[in-house]
Formats: C-alpha cells, sequence, structure tokens
C-alpha cells in the first residue's frame, strides 16, 4: 500500500520547509520527503529579499525594487503579497530566535569576508552587530581559524565606509585543537564551558578580549559562539566585557545555517507536518496528466509515496534539484523542462562575478507556480515548483536566494493545500 | 681577485631554472629573469609525465634514449618530485599488432625495461581499463610535479648565489658592438618578490653571457636581439579529473595521435592531449571540443571517464623547433629534440645562446649542455654536478616516517605535507603553531602557505604551485580567502584583496572547462560562496558607490530610513516605490 497525503512535498531545504508550513496552514495532511542534509549547511543563515538588481543596489527597501526586476523572475509570479506571506510564515517558525521584522527595511550585516551584505532577516545573536548602527566594534579572530582574519575584516569594513571605527584583533583560543579541527569542535568547547589552565574557555576567552579592548561599544565574533547554549554563551561573554557581543556570519560548515535547519524543522513537527528522510524521489507514475505517485528509493527497494498534489522543492545546481551533462541541464525527479543555451560555454561569463546563465536555470513557472514544458504549458496539473529548482531568478548577485524560497514555497504551498483540501 | 663570469638566464621554466642551479653550481654568477612566475610558460602547462621514453621508443629512438637516462636521475636527485607510478601502454583490439610488437622491440632498443602484460594482468594493474583491451606494455612511467621541480632548482641556484626574479619581462635585448652584453628587464613591482600595488620598475642588467630559455617564446625574445628563431608554438589540452581513475600512466599503443595518454597526479588524473600550432603562444582559442575530445577518446581505455567529475582544463604550448627549411607540414612530426642555437656562429651576434625544444624528462641534460656551452664561451672550467647532488627537499631519504606525532597532524595530512616538502618537512613543519588546514582539499597548513610566501609575495598563484593550495575539487571555493588572509599581517588589507581577486579569477579561467554535472553544481557553491555570503560582486570597499548606512536598518524599532535611501542608492534603478514607507513587520522583531 502507498503511503497517502494530500500534499507531498519534494525537498529538504528552507523552500520545502515553508511550503509544508503553507500547505499544512490550509489544513491539509502534508509530508515532506527531504533525501539528505540541506544546502543550509552551507548558508550563512542570514534570510535575504532583494539587495541588488543588475548594477543598482544595495537597496534599503527591497519591496520598492521589485518592478525593476526581469519579467521572468519568480517574484513577479507571487507578486509582493507572495513575498510578505513568506516572511510571515518564517518570522512564525523562527520566533524571536530571528530578527529584522520589525522593518519592511534592509539591514547591512558584516560578512566573514570583510564586507557588507543587505539582508531582511537575521538571527539575533548577529543584530547587536548590524553596521548602521554606528557602535564602535572590535572584531575578534582566532589563530586556528582561517577564513576569518578580524584585522583584515575590521579594515575592510573601514574601507567599505562604515560610519564607526572598527578595529580587530587575533587571539589564541583558551584550548588547543588539531590542525583539521572544525568549527563545531570551538562551538561545543564554549557550550561546555571546558576547564582549561587559568579557568574555563568561556573566562579566559572574556579576560583575553577585554585586554584588547580600547573604547569599543560592541564585540564580534565568528558564529561559532556555542551551539545548544549559544544564548548562554554570548550572554556570559557580554557580561563579562560589558558591552554586547555578536556573530559574523561564516562559510561552511555554518553553526547558524545549521541552527535555522533545525528550527524549520522543529515547526514542521509542530504543524503535524510528516517527515520522511534519508531516501531520495526517484521516479513517479502519472496518469491523465496528473502525477499519482512518486517513487523513493529506500535502499534499492522502489517506495510509492501518493498526493493529490505535489511541491517540487528539491533546491539548484547547488541542492542538486537540477542535474546537467556536457549538453543539457535537466530536472531529474519530474524531467521538467529547463531551458539553457545550447552552447555550454555560454552557462557561465568568463569574468568570475558576471552574468552567469548558470545562476538563472531551473523550471520555468506558469502562474500557479506549476512547471511549464517547452510550449508553456503545465507538465501535470498537481505539480508545483519552489525555491531553488525555480529559474528565472540570478539569486546569488540579487541576494535574493531566501527571498525567493520564502515566497515561492509560502505560494506553491498554499496553493497546493487549497487544492487538495477543496 | 677575480670576479665570477656572470651569466643572465631569460626564462624560469624547467630548462631555465635548470641552467641556472648547473650554472650556479659551477660558480658562476647568475640571473634569472621571468615574466610570470615560475612554471609560468610552458612546464606549468604540461601533464606530468616522468617519460620512461617509451612513447619515442619507435618514433624518435635518440629522445626515447635520453629519458630513460634522465628519468633515472630525476628518481636520483628529484624524489619529492616523482611518484613512480608506472606506465603502460595498452592496445585495443583495433589497434595494430605491428606497432605494438615495434614498440617492444624500440623499448628494448633503447634500454627501457618493458614487459607484456596479458589483458588480464594489465587489468589487475588498472581495473578501470576497459573489458575488451587486447595486451599492454609495462614500462617505468611516472608522474613528475612540475611546479616543485622548479621551485627546487631554482631554490638551489639560489642557495648557490644565484638572483631570480619573477614577473620581470625582458623588455630589450642590449646589443653594443654588435654583441649582446644584457637585457633591460621591467619588474612589474620592482625587484624582489612580487607585491600587489608596488609599482613597477626598469633594470638593465649586464652579464657576460645571456641564455634565451623561453621556449615557445624564444622567438620573441630573438626579435629583441634582432635574430631569427624559428619556434613553432603548439599547443595541447589537458582536463583534470576529480580523482584518481588510474594509478598507473596509461598510454594507448598506437603511433600518433590526440587524447592517448592518462597520467595520475597528487589527487587527480591529467588527460592529455593535442597538437595544434599555434601562431602566438599567449593568444589561442580553448575550445570545448578538444575537451570532449579527450573523454571521449580516453573513455576508450578507461571507460568510466565518460560518467567521470573533471575540474578543470588547461592549454600548454609546445616549444617545438625545426632548422630552418625542414618544413614539416604536421606538428606531431616535428622531432621532440632539442636546439642549441648559438648566435653567434648562427647570426654573428655573440652574447647569446638559445636552447629550444626537448621535454621536460630531459631538462637537467639539456641544462648541463647549454651550462658546458657557456663555460666554453667563458672560458671556465668546472664540472656539472646537477646529475648526483640532490635538489632541495630531496636530500635525506628518512622522509618517510610518519610526522602524525611531531607536527600534531592528522596522518594524511602529515602524509601529504612530507611527500609534498620531501627532507624539508621538519624545516617548514617545525615552526608554526597553530597549524591549521588552509586548504581542506590538499591538505595544505598554514606552515606551508607561509613557507611559499617567502618567494611569493603576494602573488597567490605562486603559492598555488608551491603547495597545490586551491587546486584540488573545490578549486579554492573554500580556501581562496583563506590563503589572501595568510598574507596579514605582513600585507595590509587592499593587497589581501587585491591577491584574493586575482586568485579567484585565475581559478575561474580553467574551472569554466569543466562546468557540467557535479562541477557545476560545485561552481554553483562557490558562487553563492562568494557572491551570496560573502558578497564579494558588490563589495562596497571595491564597487564605486557610496552606501548610505543610516538609510538602512539599524535594529532598533525605528528601523532605517528606508525613503532616504531610495533617492540616494535605490531609485537610480527607476523602480517603483511604494507610496508611504510604514513599517509593515512582521513577528516579533524588535529588541
Amino acid at each position: 500500500m502507498a503511503i497517502t497525503d494530500d500534499v507531498l512535498v519534494v525537498g529538504g531545504g528552507i523552500a520545502a520547509c515553508t511550503a509544508a508550513l503553507s500547505a499544512a496552514e490550509t489544513g491539509a495532511r502534508v509530508r515532506l520527503l527531504a533525501h539528505k542534509k540541506s544546502t543550509l549547511r552551507q548558508a550563512s543563515g542570514l534570510v535575504d529579499v532583494l539587495g541588488y538588481i543588475g548594477d543598482d543596489g544595495p537597496f534599503s527597501d527591497p519591496f520598492g525594487a521589485l518592478d525593476s526586476l526581469p519579467e521572468d523572475h519568480p517574484y513577479h509570479v507571487v507578486g509582493e503579497d507572495g513575498i510578505r506571506d513568506g516572511l510571515r510564515i518564517f518570522d512564525e517558525a523562527v520566533g524571536d530566535a530571528y530578527q529584522g521584522g520589525h522593518t519592511d527595511t534592509n539591514a547591512l550585516v558584516t560578512t566573514y569576508g570583510g564586507t557588507v551584505k543587505p539582508t531582511a532577516r537575521y538571527p539575533a545573536s548577529v543584530a547587536p552587530g548590524l553596521t548602521s548602527s554606528a557602535e564602535d566594534t572590535l572584531l575578534v579572530g582566532f589563530e586556528g581559524l582561517t577564513d576569518f582574519d578580524a584585522p583584515v575584516a575590521a579594515d575592510h569594513l573601514t574601507a567599505a565606509g562604515v560610519p564607526f571605527d572598527v578595529q580587530g584583533v587575533t587571539v589564541r583560543l583558551p584550548k588547543s585543537f588539531r590542525s583539521d579541527a572544525k568549527v563545531t569542535r570551538f562551538a561545543k568547547a564554549l557550550d561546555r564551558d571546558e576547564e582549561v589552565s587559568g579557568g574555563t574557555v568561556r573566562s579566559v576567552l572574556a579576560d583575553t578580549v577585554a585586554a584588547e579592548m580600547d573604547g569599543e561599544t560592541r564585540v564580534g565574533f565568528p558564529a561559532m559562539l556555542g551551539d545548544d547554549h549559544d544564548e548562554a554563551v554570548r550572554d556570559e561573554l557580554a557580561d563579562r566585557l560589558g558591552v554586547p557581543v555578536f556573530e559574523v556570519p561564516t562559510g561552511p560548515p555554518s553553526l547558524l545555517g545549521l541552527k535555522l535547519e533545525d528550527m524549520l524543522f522543529d515547526a514542521l513537527d509542530d504543524a503535524g507536518v510528516r517527515i520522511s528522510s534519508g531516501n531520495p524521489a526517484v521516479d513517479f507514475e502519472a496518469n491523465d496528466g496528473r502525477i499519482e505517485t512518486v517513487l523513493v528509493d529506500q535502499k534499492s527497494r522502489l517506495t510509492p509515496y501518493e498526493a493529490d498534489q505535489i511541491v517540487l522543492a528539491t533546491g539548484g545546481l547547488v541542492g542538486k534539484g537540477l542535474d546537467s551533462d556536457r549538453e543539457h541541464v535537466s530536472e531529474p525527479v519530474f524531467g521538467c523542462h529547463v531551458p539553457h543555451p545550447e552552447d555550454r560555454y555560454e552557462w557561465s561569463d568568463p569574468e568570475a562575478f558576471g552574468n552567469h546563465a548558470f545562476a538563472r536555470f531551473g523550471v520555468v513557472p506558469d502562474d500557479e507556480l506549476r512547471p511549464t514544458d517547452e510550449d508553456g504549458e503545465p507538465h501535470f496539473e498537481n505539480l508545483r515548483a519552489a525555491g531553488g529548482v525555480v529559474g528565472g531568478a540570478d539569486v546569488a548577485r540579487e541576494k535574493s536566494a531566501s527571498g525567493v524560497s520564502l515566497a515561492t514555497g509560502a505560494v506553491a504551498g498554499r496553493l497546493a493545500g487549497e487544492e487538495a483540501t477543496q | 681577485m677575480n670576479k665570477s663570469p656572470s651569466v643572465l638566464v631569460i626564462g624560469g621554466g624547467s630548462t631555465g631554472t635548470g641552467i641556472a642551479r648547473d650554472l650556479a653550481m659551477r660558480g658562476l654568477d647568475v640571473t634569472l629573469v621571468e615574466k610570470g612566475n615560475l612554471t609560468h610558460g610552458t612546464t606549468g602547462r604540461m601533464h606530468g609525465l616522468l617519460h620512461s621514453g617509451g612513447r619515442y621508443a619507435v618514433s624518435d629512438q635518440p629522445s626515447a634514449k635520453e629519458c630513460i637516462v634522465e628519468n633515472r636521475v630525476l628518481r636520483r636527485i628529484a624524489g619529492h618530485c616523482v611518484e613512480m607510478t608506472g606506465g603502460l601502454f595498452v592496445q585495443r583490439p583495433e589497434d595494430s599488432d605491428e606497432y605494438f610488437e615495434k614498440k617492444l622491440k624500440g623499448c628494448r632498443e633503447c634500454g627501457i625495461p618493458a614487459e607484456v602484460l596479458s589483458a588480464e594482468e594489465a587489468r589487475e594493474v588498472e581495473p578501470y581499463l576497459a573489458k575488451d583491451i587486447k595486451r599492454a606494455i609495462k614500462v617505468p612511467d611516472g608522474a613528475i610535479d612540475p611546479f616543485r621541480l622548479c621551485v627546487a632548482n631554482a631554490a638551489s641556484a639560489v642557495e648557490h648565489g644565484a638572483r631570480i626574479e619573477t614577473h620581470s619581462e625582458v623588455t630589450d635585448v642590449l646589443v653594443e658592438d654588435g654583441e649582446v652584453v644584457g637585457v633591460e628587464v621591467t619588474h612589474q613591482t620592482g625587484s624582489g618578490p612580487y607585491v600587489h600595488g608596488e609599482p613597477g620598475t626598469v633594470e638593465e642588467i649586464y652579464a657576460d653571457y645571456v641564455v634565451n630559455a623561453t621556449g615557445a617564446w624564444a622567438g620573441q625574445v630573438g626579435d629583441l636581439a634582432g635574430v631569427d628563431v624559428e619556434v613553432r608554438p603548439s599547443k595541447g589540452v589537458m582536463t583534470i579529473m576529480n580523482t584518481r581513475q588510474v594509478d598507473t600512466v596509461v598510454n594507448r599503443c598506437r603511433p600518433k595521435g590526440d587524447a592517448d595518454i592518462i597520467v595520475p597526479h597528487e589527487t587527480t588524473c591529467i588527460l592529455g592531449t593535442t597538437d595544434e600550432e599555434v601562431e602566438d603562444p599567449e593568444d589561442y582559442p580553448e575550445e570545448g571540443w578538444e575537451v570532449d575530445l579527450m573523454i571521449d577518446t580516453l573513455s576508450e581505455l578507461v571507460p568510466m571517464l565518460k560518467e567521470a567529475r573533471t575540474i578543470r582544463s588547461f592549454w600548454g604550448v609546445r616549444p617545438l623547433y625545426e632548422p630552418p627549411g625542414t618544413g614539416t607540414e604536421d606538428p606531431t612530426d616535428i622531432t621532440r629534440e632539442f636546439f642549441l642555437l648559438d648566435h653567434e656562429s648562427r647570426d654573428d651576434l655573440p652574447g647569446m645562446t638559445s636552447i629550444v625544444g626537448g621535454k621536460l624528462t630531459t631538462y637537467r641534460m639539456m641544462a648541463e649542455k647549454i651550462s658546458d656551452h657557456v663555460c666554453e664561451k667563458l672560458g671556465v672550467d668546472a664540472e656539472c654536478r646537477t646529475a648526483d647532488v640532490p635538489l632541495p627537499g630531496s636530500e635525506d631519504f628518512s622522509v618517510l616516517r610518519d610526522y602524525m606525532d611531531d607536527f600534531n597532524l592528522r596522518s594524511p595530512i602529515g602524509r601529504r605535507s612530507v611527500q609534498r616538502l620531501g627532507s624539508r618537512a621538519d624545516e617548514v613543519l617545525g615552526g608554526t603553531n597553530p597549524n591549521p588546514v588552509v586548504c581542506e582539499c590538499e591538505a595544505v597548513t598554514r606552515a606551508e602557505i607561509q613557507d611559499s610566501l617567502e618567494t611569493a609575495g603576494t602573488d597567490l598563484n605562486s603559492v598555488r604551485i608551491q603547495t597545490r593550495a586551491s587546486m584540488g575539487n573545490c578549486q579554492g571555493a573554500i580556501c581562496c580567502h583563506r590563503m589572501a588572509n595568510e598574507l596579514a599581517p605582513e600585507y595590509d588589507e587592499e593587497t589581501v584583496r587585491a591577491s584574493l581577486d586575482d586568485l579567484y579569477q585565475e581559478r575561474w579561467k580553467g574551472e569554466r572547462h569543466a562546468m557540467w554535472g557535479e562541477q557545476l553544481s560545485q561552481t554553483a557553491l562557490k558562487h553563492m560562496l562568494h557572491v551570496t555570503t560573502m558578497n564579494r560582486d558588490e563589495d562596497p570597499a571595491t564597487v564605486d558607490k557610496d552606501i548610505d548606512f543610516a538609510a538602512f536598518d539599524d535594529g532598533s524599532s525605528e528601523g532605517g530610513d528606508a525613503s532616504g535611501a531610495a533617492s540616494d542608492s535605490a531609485v537610480a534603478d527607476g523602480g517603483r516605490r511604494r507610496p508611504d514607507d510604514e513599517h509593515t513587520g512582521g513577528a516579533d522583531g524588535d529588541n
């Protein structure tokens, strides 16, 4: 017997979670079919909506710029209401772990490369570091952490014209680790406040940093200040230093991204969404233009999942929701049409930060977010797409990745739920 | 006191650095100038094959004999640059028996150990060989790291008193009274290591003798001196795989042709190659069909290559030469021998000799021949010692001991560091604490990066070729900025940024030839990390825009002043703004 639901969401990232939460709001019985760890572990944990279009930006008001987006941009399909609905679902899911919901205005957050970037929602641990707040800042890096060089980042921020003084200092971690230790190991040591010579990890770190302070009114660290007990770690450091402490989002493995993933899955649990994880959707059965079952590869046995409505949220190239070979770009689960230049050398631009066609690869949605074929007709009447698998947005350069996922997830999930529960 | 005669060597490839070492060891006062990095030209753009000579055993036996001799020499003096993988000449059913027999006979005539393996025996050595291969000849081919080899030669030359100037292009050859007396060099950023942002300088360097060892560029240097050097540059593509599908050099056993060799190299395999004459050694088309040809043809030998992942492709130009009037049509028929062109006897221009042709495996022998020639010209009586004295890094064969405890490195990292550093491991790894891994794909630690910076200045591409950092699967996605960070605090932030941009763009160039499948996904991730997470494409420190910080959310309940921002920075796009600026906040976001 097949497993049967109203709405089946294929994918496990931010778009899939949003689609599932949105569908669940309609009262539908929803299942999330996640293959493996989402790409959130590689993401900063910031939630961007729109920062740039071509050479324009950074936008302080992401909504004001929407009309300038190219015609085939997914934001035009979901509209401003769709974006706002995605943000609402997100804000409700993460609660006060994130900030930025008090305003439409973008924040400029320090990146670990020493630049600033516009974003709509940011973790609470990032909030005290916003660069529009003119507080003099001390950035702290660690000798063994090559990703973030605090003095370089501080000078970079100064070159970026931030409205405050910023200094950087590199300190030795209170505890030594092997050469290939991951940031998670540092975070755990702070979580557990492990004993080290001269005190505990937190107290010795605070003493070391305090000795470097010179009137700064906030102190920033790479985002590794604890994992399970991050708030306690921050509070204790802030308390000992006498100024607010903030985190600078990092690249992979990104603790902020991983924490966001946990929060989203907790929200799915709370919303009663069923979760099947660990195995990929590989095939499907369709009849009369409708998908009837999605087949999941469970250790060489194909298990059918039945649903009235399907949401495809398997991600883009990074999440392997899109596949390619030397001639073609494809969507591997349902075989949806993915337009692309014939010559693979036109998929990318010779300039590393140029206008790459690959950045916009994805399925072409109709006005209900249903992937369409080469003639513009929906492939299946009950299949919708959300997130990175949807084409048309250069989410990297626009700084719109999370926003596109939230908005398309919210709309695809709601339409699927409404359709299924009619 | 007599001053040693001075020699100026042009070209920092294997030949030039080999000559510099040889002459410096003979006590001459040597200066080497190179317009890019060491290995910038052809040396850094080859497949890294240490020839047994088998490839030339039928067509060019003199070259084959030189190869097997030098193969043995390099194993002795450059152990830390060589991996003796062994090699196979594999015959497919459609390949001729007659040629197979000729190859075997030729190897034996040239003194190259050669053993016939049945198809089963060959597949025991290389399990991924095609099921239908007929048989193979086993020869002592190997892999050699051309970067490490050049760097070691240059280091040895410096130890013997030579001066090495990279990023220093010869912009004129100085001729006085009908004799070459030196060169004019334009240092890109002053003499010494390359440093971003430092102004260039021009220097005239006089020498008792000039050696033109610029390979495919020899004609251009010849032009500066007013002599014709008829180099016929021929390009070849090399495609790098993400892993070692084979651990042995695999050659196709047939007369000649494109795409007939797979060389295992460090963590990768390199597929090669093509042979096509080009006009300009620095400006020629690099095209997708050449990459396709490598994959499609070589998968006849190793079928799994068809679906395997490539991480980039690059092209090199061979410095082929043939004496005037030979007129060979097909570049594959041009001899691989090297030629010593004494411009005194040839062009009536004393003071300079060019060396052209040849190949990496015989670089040391070429260097010896030309050094003998230079010494004869200068009346110096000194023996060549380069065949006997090991290169720095290869002096000591106790390097196989386990370095894990010595350097607090996990064993895979320690092992790979020691493989690269050879006998320099103690010196390099000993002093850095903490010593984090900077490049995870290639297991390169901070100590190695810092060591390479001593000669690299701020040129991260030089760091890359010395250490392999950023040359692995992720192509620098995770480590480019880490490498740049290692330049601080010696260099300022602006320099760090400029160095990072150069390295990132250099990596991108080769990655574009591998952008499909898994590697396109990898590329997309790299793009997301550097563009989305770090916002490097819109870095306000680089982009010419003023940001109105006050217009953005500062975290307070008032938020930022979006209307102000729109007039300053956002409205340039002509975008429609909503009439009012009310903040329709979501959940409880206020702090």
